[in-house]
């Protein structure tokens, strides 16, 4: 039998639908890989072996019976540990919610499991999705796959490890500021933020409201446009979700057709502070697109520029009210109940020993910034500074259709090396942020390796708001033109495990 | 802008409820204010006439009909919360004793 966990997602499903292999078949490869190797490479905080497995067998049930499968029928998926999962663990990355096993499913999950995806488990993250490398998760780092002694991004590194390691051939993540993206970009995967609004955000542990956003990771294209199919779409339980139809991201991965196509080049995204080999391979990247016929123009958007300080804004501030909610009195981490302490003094002490220094470092910060006295200066201003970006955005789509940039300024760099330099940490998303305040879409898909250093480096390609069908065009297109100069995907090129 | 003193972190704490270490508070007061140095920049194209964006959707008041629905079971609800009596969250005491 070929090897089950090098299918991509579009494979696998077909190869369960016509009764080539069973889908518990697929889960057991991807459950033996998983013990194999994430010991080394610690992408999942839980494995959930037992429902993997049972839902395998109702895939394989449902075919026996002769009912139609859907499209991802079978697929193992690993499932970043923000999204709620009913009596499966889900800690977001903190000791706040270790061993909570929530009572209900988000709408993504649930989503999944309706399409018969098979959820290997929960992957690991920055703690409540902060950071950019996932060294802030309280379980301890992941590593990433082509180099064990290197960060595979963050917030959802464990996501992307779990893809570029071949443990399952679909993830999800979630993007606040580039947390689907920087991971997919230093991994050599896939990673898509769809539009804000289109994937529901109910059971999502929140970090920062209007900026999180929910979606697919995957090796391929055609696989992660499968998986936006399966997760967007209206939802009444999440008052921000659009009611709109999902655009055809799917056919348009399989058109991967850039002809005639305008793509504009951010002018502010270079330069001092990005690595050399990872601006070779984007201009090599640009020069592909116009040998495959698209109109290539440069775009200037100044207000970029203040994009990373009005997110370390904004993010804060939001999070410093949605992490009110872990009080020590409904669900979660309670310590310092003595019986003699006020529930106020159980609440601190209790975030005190749950939550790491990022965390805290973002509680206060957001509480600063929306202090009286403080709030007009940098509250009030980043909120005017996502207006401006907003701006640059649409005059930018007036003239093309899409934009594009590196994904991030360097490859993936060293365990530990930016660990307590926050600054220095923030600079990995200075590319990704702007569509996040914006709430328009955006992609990173594999555009070569760094010269200098062997290491993955990724192509943003960023849509209007739910124009998400045209990041899936240019990206399958430069895929397509890599694969076949190369002769195969950029992933063959990683060490084996 | 006035730097973030020892002090003033020990205050956002609180507000923060946040029972930090002696230790962290210098810790953090030297980090926020690199970060705040940093961010402090959005002033300078915030200018009068721009509007401010809260959210990227142009979003007021979605409201759904106000029905009676299916729910969690109170055993499900309370199955996670560090201390239950009687139906109800159990919690330390919130008003100080006479």
């Amino acid at each position: 039998m070929a090897d089950l966990i090098r299918y991509t997602a579009a494979e696998t499903a077909k190869a369960i639908s016509s009764g080539e292999v069973s889908a518990v078949e697929v889960a057991q490869a991807h459950l033996d890989r998983i013990n194999a190797v994430d010991e080394k490479v610690h992408a999942f905080l839980h494995v959930d072996t037992d429902g993997a497995l049972e839902a395998a067998r109702a895939v394989d049930a449902k075919r026996a019976a002769g009912e139609e499968l859907g499209p991802l029928a079978g697929v193992p998926l690993a499932l970043k540990d923000v999204f709620t999962t009913k009596g499966i663990p889900t800690t977001a990355g903190s000791k706040m919610l270790e061993g909570w096993r929530p009572p209900y499913d988000a709408t993504l999950t649930r989503r999944l499991k309706e399409a018969g995806v098979v959820i290997l488990g929960k992957t690991n993250m920055d703690e409540f999705a902060m950071g950019s490398s996932t060294e802030n998760s309280a379980y301890g780092p992941t590593g990433n796959p082509w180099d064990l002694s290197r960060i595979p991004g963050g917030s959802g590194g464990g996501s992307a490890a779990a893809l570029a390691a071949y443990e399952a051939p679909l993830a999800i993540g979630t993007d606040t500021g580039g947390s689907i993206r920087q991971p997919g970009a230093v991994t050599g995967t896939v990673g898509v933020k769809p539009t804000y609004g289109s994937v529901s955000r109910y059971g999502l542990i929140a970090f920062s409201s209007s900026l999180d956003q929910g979606g697919p990771c995957a090796r391929t294209v055609l696989d992660a446009a499968l998986l936006h199919e399966a997760i967007a779409g209206y939802d009444p339980m999440d008052s921000t979700s659009i009611n709109a139809p999902v655009p055809a991201v799917v056919a348009a991965a399989r058109q991967a057709d850039v002809k005639g196509m305008r793509v504009g080049v951010v002018k502010e995204f270079g330069g001092e502070g990005y690595q050399a080999g990872v601006m070779q391979r984007f201009h090599e990247s640009v020069e592909l697109l116009r040998s495959l016929g698209a109109e290539i123009v440069e775009i200037s958007c100044p207000s970029f520029t203040y994009a990373l300080p009005a997110y370390y804004l904004i993010a804060p501030s939001e999070c410093s009210s949605n992490l009110a909610r872990f009080d020590a009195m409904r669900y979660g981490l309670r310590v310092g109940d003595n019986g003699e302490r006020s529930a106020e003094d159980v609440t601190a002490l209790t975030r005190e020993a749950g939550f790491g220094p990022e965390v805290k470092r973002r509680i206060m910060l957001g509480t600063y910034a929306l202090s009286s006295g403080y709030y007009d200066a940098y509250y009030g201003s980043a909120q005017k500074v996502r207006t401006l970006i907003t701006r640059d955005f649409d005059r930018a789509f007036g003239d093309v259709d899409v934009l594009i940039s590196p994904t991030t300024p360097t490859t993936a760099f060293p365990i530990g090396e930016r660990a307590d330099d926050p600054m220095a940490m923030y600079l990995a998303d200075l590319c990704t942020i702007p569509s996040n305040l914006a709430g328009n879409a955006a992609m990173s898909v594999p555009c070569g390796l760094a010269p200098e250093d062997n290491l993955p480096v990724g192509l943003q390609i960023i849509a209007p708001a739910l124009a998400d069908d045209r990041l899936y065009r240019v990206g399958a297109a430069v895929e397509a033109a890599l694969n076949e100069k190369w002769g195969h995907s950029l992933l063959e090129e990683a060490p084996a495990l | 802008m006035p730097g973030i003193t020892r002090e003033e972190v020990a205050h956002l704490a609180r507000l923060s409820r946040l029972e930090l270490k002696s230790e962290e508070l210098d810790h953090f007061a030297e980090q926020l204010n690199d970060i705040v140095d940093a961010v402090a920049r959005v002033s300078e194209i915030a200018a009068e006439d721009v509007p401010p964006t809260s959210h990227p959707l142009p979003l007021t008041n979605v409201m759904r009909a106000d029905e009676v629905r299916p729910s969690l079971r109170p055993d499900e609800v309370l199955a996670a919360a560090p201390a239950a009596e009687e139906q109800r969250f159990r919690v330390p005491q919130i008003l100080g004793e006479d």
